[in-house]
């Protein structure tokens, strides 16, 4: 009883230093997507360097497929893309872009200088489609299985970590759940 | 009139041109606000939502050019006669309930909302504890220790 004056209030220190070095690994600019699990938004959106051609999400059903959100805006794409080109090489899976909130010509230059490692570009120049995905920091991928449910969602740039230990093996995951 | 006041006076002729010019074009930019009515309950609604690019903000105050945007899809959500909850409902349908300012009462909010009332309740409680046990101490163990503690006296006036 004599004790617990001295040691209570150290207990209480300890587990307040517990949360703060918790809160020290935590990143707040991380929102999780409420669309883990859900239906990928449904769009309509005109190719980037195809204008008359136009591209649906339900076109990409039964295939598993990542959606890359980029623009030549964007700082953190340029460290991100050539990662992203040299995992289009391995060809698990097909990769589209959103090229979001950008001009069509700067764009296109972009993907020019840098490597495309885009089967197309989606054309987002106001960038609803954005919007609807809950697109707030660029660069953002979503990983998308066959039946159109967004699986899994990056936030900033891929890492050659974060490829090695999340993207491939749930690649290979829903691949093998949709029998491909 | 001599030649440079003749000089003068066409230059403030067309000094004054100008500024008329700029004043009437000043009015055709006035359609931003056309609905003030719209804009308030826009700017209400945005006040409740926090701006996701600069996380202290709430949209309706960030510049940041996504606060701008989701201010314009405001406008045309309420264009479309959605309601107030409506719209908060497509915002945390896209951004989850991080976008609110005010987190909604559930199974994982529980401890942030209960936790200060909890927490008041348990000190409140301690304190009635410490003092009926001293108010059952006799007299004396308070009177014994008062000259030793003189720091603890109110200082004189």
């Amino acid at each position: 009883m004599k004790y617990l004056k001295f040691l209570l209030p150290l207990a209480i220190f300890l587990v307040l230093v517990g949360f703060l070095m918790r809160g020290l690994s935590l990143d707040p600019r991380e929102v999780p997507s409420p669309l883990i699990n859900k239906p990928a938004p449904a769009f309509a959106l005109a190719g980037l360097e195809k204008p008359d051609t136009t591209f649906k999400r339900d076109d990409m059903l039964g295939k598993v497929w990542l959606l890359n959100v980029f623009a030549s805006w964007c700082v953190a794409c340029r460290e991100e893309h050539p990662l992203l080109v040299e995992f289009s090489r391995m060809k698990m899976l097909p990769i589209y872009g959103l090229n979001y909130k950008d001009e069509r010509i700067a764009g296109m230059k972009w993907l020019a200088s840098f490597g495309n490692p885009y089967e197309a570009s989606l054309y987002d120049h106001d960038g609803r489609v954005g919007i609807d995905y809950g697109v707030y920091g660029v660069p953002e991928s979503f990983l998308i299985d066959a039946k159109g449910v967004i699986r899994y969602k990056q936030i900033g740039p891929f890492t050659p970590e974060s490829i090695e230990t999340k993207l491939i093996p749930l690649v290979q995951q829903l691949k093998k759940e949709a029998g491909i | 009139m001599t030649p440079t006041l003749r000089v003068i006076a066409a230059w403030l002729a067309a000094l004054f041109l100008v500024i008329g010019l700029s004043a009437a074009n000043a009015n055709e930019a006035a359609p931003a606000v056309a609905d003030p009515v719209l804009e308030a309950r826009m700017l209400a609604i945005t006040a409740e939502l926090r701006c996701l690019v600069c996380q202290n903000q709430t949209i309706a105050d960030s510049h940041a050019d996504l606060a701008i945007d989701l201010r314009q899809q405001v406008r045309e959500l309420l264009q479309k006669g959605m309601t107030d909850q409506q719209i908060t409902d497509y915002m945390t349908e896209r951004y989850g309930d991080f976008v609110l300012y005010r987190p909604p009462f559930k199974s994982t909010t529980v401890l942030l909302w209960v936790g200060p009332g909890v927490l008041l309740v348990l000190g409140l409680l301690g304190l009635v504890l410490v003092l009926r046990r001293r108010s059952r101490m006799p007299e004396d163990r308070f009177d014994a220790e008062e000259p030793e503690g003189p720091q603890d006296q109110a200082p004189a006036a």
